[in-house]
């Protein structure tokens, strides 16, 4: 019977896309429309073929581990994807001739610039995040994930969303909101998908069999619920026409640039800052094997990390056309914030207590510990980058680059690769990774590619905050924008390096993972089934 | 300490446990604890001192009485204040006269060179070496002239732009797209130009434009293709191109000719700024003096 249904709704997109294709407006949305044409021509047909077979009984006492093995794969893929771009665009700001006159319009560094962000943030993230959460929302529960596959409609929907927006930036369509910049029909499609995922991940947790629920997956679903709230109001738009890629905005001016950066702000503190704590709360101390720190501590420092991040989004707008209050309000939220932060922190590097030798022999360990070292530095960085005198310096400048890789890369990027190391000997059964040594080389490669990526930043960004309010005795200006463009570029060439090491080290991993799952030795049969116990 | 760290083992847990995973119960650290007090009792300070709190019909002005805009209206008046004694002597003093005075002629070049930075070097580059179709300011060949006076006209009104009347204004025509010349009288006349800088060309070519060039090209040009000021006819006879001296860039410009603006800058600069930069970009090398 649900086949049915799913035939009906697949043959109406079907049609729908062929009349898109028809009519569209722009290029981009007639790409768009034959890509959604063939995704739903192709599972039309495929869930014919599935109509009135025999179903093949789904064992609920096991956990769903099929959509995590993909999650890990898409992770890895979009990750490697990410860098690479970002490397390429370090080199585009260094020598301006990668901007090559045969690919403008598609290739050029404002084009490139947005699909790298989304790449890294909501591709490899995204999909690290909505991996991990199914493994420990399911190994903390005791529970298989609810809703049948839906968790596999979660992870295809949210490859479609990845697939429009980054060949909809190459093409030209976008709201020009950073971080946000994928259409309307996207924007309605990634919706759909999240509160799916929502669904799926409250259902899991409403069917646990464990009597409480587990910290990692507080983050989790403060991540999920916000980001949802976050995406809907942020992207609030009506279509110039259903058959074209261009919307307008409902806000406007200074309204618009404040829940931009309310958006903005927070897709940081709950996307990159509470989803990856969650990542971190489960995988510490499984791979130390540590009791978490303080109950206490995790508690205190949740509620307060949820409450004050929400309101310090005004301080990406110091300065600006925003009152003044809220631009103050925006920076005191921020200071609190410091503690709430590095609450977190204290909890992962203290779970350590009595496991420290591990950092000697354990690759894995040391790399989510740097990560939360990194997230330290990040989290202290932010509180004092948003006071009103600093942001006067670091403001449009490539500190705040520095700022926002230096967590990105080091705490997104090194906790996620840690998960990675950790869950893939796990999924495909077998005892340890193929090479330890190789997930040290990684570690150092990336370690030193974001000293030198944040390093030559900080230097850039603070020299050029210096040379833009550079004044003689006269009060005139010295500097001229160029003159601090052409002084950037040493640095520029020194950021493009690190990159390079960072993305070197990446596809190190995938090297080793893939290798561990072809290659190294197998569990014993006896304890490989992943069967859904409690723990008690 | 190591012993001890074991010993952590036996410390009382929460008695949850998720997969494996135990939480203790420790106490929250005090140094956090007191740090994160602190930070909130700052920003209850820090929001009383300073504009914060919304209301219906406003917000909370703060005690400091402190604004954005006000902190940069001080500085800015603190600046204008300071100069505005040798600026009103900048404004009044005669254009000519400014050389001789340094300290006046210090004060217009430091200034100017601001104002060229921020207003000028888009186009002219922050050097002032110029790009194709934006004229480099460092040498003596002036479009417009290349006295203070013509320099601070040019400044004040802008080339062939709409908004100011009294813009410096000429136009070429488009000798092929309007049909003034046949193709062959284009690639004559190219050719004739080529020879006034020697350049390589065919000389029969050139010969055969030189009569093109006195008909079409020499009211403005001059006969000997030195140009006219008066005009902005370019000097064709010098080697320094403003759209290039090449075959092709030369047959472009005769056959659909140019068509350069600059903007008029006494609306946006006070006078004093536009004589400073007057000043500065007669001062790069190859200012004139005025007759």
């Amino acid at each position: 019977m649900l086949n049915y249904i799913k035939l009906i709704v697949l043959g109406l997109i079907v049609i729908f896309s062929m009349l898109a294709i028809n009519f569209a407006r722009d290029l981009a949305y007639m790409i768009h429309a034959i890509i959604v044409l063939a995704v739903s021509a192709g599972m039309f047909l495929w869930v014919l073929r599935q109509t009135d077979e025999p179903v093949r009984p789904v064992p609920q006492n096991e956990y769903m581990d099929d959509v995590v093995r993909y999650g890990v794969i898409a992770t890895a893929f979009w990750g490697v994807v990410g860098f690479l771009v970002g490397t390429f665009i370090a080199f585009q700001l260094a020598f301006p001739a990668l901007n090559f006159d045969w690919a403008q319009g598609y290739m050029n560094f404002g084009r490139l610039r947005p699909l790298h962000t989304s790449a890294v943030i909501f591709a490899f993230g995204g999909n690290a995040l909505i991996a991990t959460s199914f493994y420990v929302v399911q190994r903390t529960s005791a529970a298989r994930l609810w809703g049948g596959n839906a968790a596999w409609f979660v992870f295809w929907g949210y490859q479609l969303v990845i697939v429009l927006a980054a060949t909809g930036y190459l093409l030209g369509s976008t709201h020009a909101k950073e971080y946000a910049e994928p259409e309307w029909y996207v924007d309605l499609w990634l919706t759909i998908v999240w509160l799916v995922y929502l669904a799926v991940f409250v259902g899991t947790i409403v069917k646990r069999k464990e009597p409480h629920i587990y910290v990692a997956n507080w983050f989790f679903l403060s991540f999920i619920i916000t980001v949802a709230m976050l995406h809907v109001f942020n992207n609030l738009a009506i279509p110039v026409s259903i058959w074209g890629s261009k919307s307008v905005q409902v806000f406007s001016g200074v309204q618009d640039a404040m829940v931009q950066w309310w958006y903005g702000h927070n897709a940081v503190g709950f996307f990159l800052t509470a989803g990856f704590l969650g990542m971190m709360y489960y995988f510490i101390p499984k791979q130390a094997e540590r009791p978490v720190f303080s109950y206490k501590l995790s508690i205190i420092h949740f509620w307060a990390l949820i409450f004050i991040y929400i309101w310090a989004g005004p301080h990406h707008l110091h300065y600006t056309a925003l009152p003044d209050w809220a631009s103050t309000l925006g920076m005191v939220f921020s200071v609190v914030l410091w503690m709430p932060s590095w609450g977190g922190m204290i909890n992962g590097l203290m779970t350590l207590s009595g496991a420290w030798d591990k950092l000697r022999t354990d690759p894995v360990i040391r790399m989510m510990v740097i990560s939360v070292g990194f997230y330290g530095m990040s989290t202290f960085e932010g509180p004092m980058m948003s006071i009103r005198a600093v942001n006067s310096l670091s403001h449009y400048t490539d500190w705040t680059i520095g700022h926002v890789h230096s967590g990105a890369l080091g705490w997104n990027g090194m906790i996620t690769f840690g998960a990675l190391y950790y869950l893939v000997p796990k999924l495909w059964n077998r005892e340890r990774l193929y090479s330890l040594s190789l997930v040290s080389w990684h570690f150092w490669l990336a370690t030193i590619g974001i000293v030198f990526y944040a390093a030559s930043m900080w230097v850039t960004g603070i020299m050029e905050g210096l040379m833009w309010r550079e004044v003689d005795a006269n009060g005139f200006l010295v500097n001229s924008f160029a003159d601090t463009v052409a002084a950037k570029f040493p640095m520029y060439v020194v950021r493009g390096l690190g990159g390079v090491m960072f993305l070197a080290g990446a596809i190190i991993m995938c090297y080793n993972l893939w290798m561990t799952a072809r290659r190294a030795p197998a569990v014993q049969a006896d304890t490989a089934a992943a069967h859904a116990t409690p723990a008690e | 300490m190591s012993a001890k760290k074991d010993d952590d083992l036996d410390f009382e847990t929460t008695g949850h446990q998720w997969d494996g995973i135990k939480e203790y119960n420790k106490p929250l650290p005090r140094w956090w604890l007191y740090t994160f007090y602190l930070c909130i009792v700052w920003g209850i300070g820090y929001t009383i001192a300073y504009p914060a709190w919304p209301g219906i019909s406003g917000a909370s002005p703060g005690v400091l009485g402190y604004s954005t805009r006000s902190e940069v209206a001080q500085d800015i008046a603190a600046v204008d204040q300071a100069n505005a004694a040798i600026n009103t002597e900048l404004a009044s003093a005669e254009l000519t006269a400014i050389a001789a005075n340094p300290e006046l002629l210090g004060y217009a070049k430091n200034a100017g060179a601001a104002v060229f930075r921020t207003w000028c070097a888009q186009c002219h580059g922050s050097g002032a070496a110029g790009a194709k179709g934006y004229p480099n300011l460092l040498d003596d060949d002036w479009l417009w002239g290349g006295t203070i006076e013509d320099i601070h006209a040019t400044i004040a009104h802008g080339i062939r732009n709409e908004n100011d009347p009294d813009a410096r204004y000429s136009e070429m025509p488009a000798f092929g797209a309007d049909e003034l010349l046949t193709e062959e009288e284009i690639t004559q006349v190219v050719n004739h130009v080529m020879s006034l800088s020697g350049e390589p060309q065919d000389a029969s070519l050139a010969a055969a434009g030189a009569e093109v060039f006195e008909y079409n090209c020499a009211s403005c040009h001059g006969e000997d293709g030195t140009g006219d000021i008066y005009q902005g006819a370019p000097n064709l006879a010098d080697a320094i191109w403003l759209y290039g001296g090449s075959y092709d860039a030369l047959m472009e410009t005769v056959s659909y000719s140019r068509y350069g603006v600059m903007p008029s800058w006494q609306d946006r600069l006070s006078e004093a700024e536009v004589r400073a930069v007057a000043t500065y970009v007669h001062g790069l090398g190859g200012g004139e003096a005025s007759q």
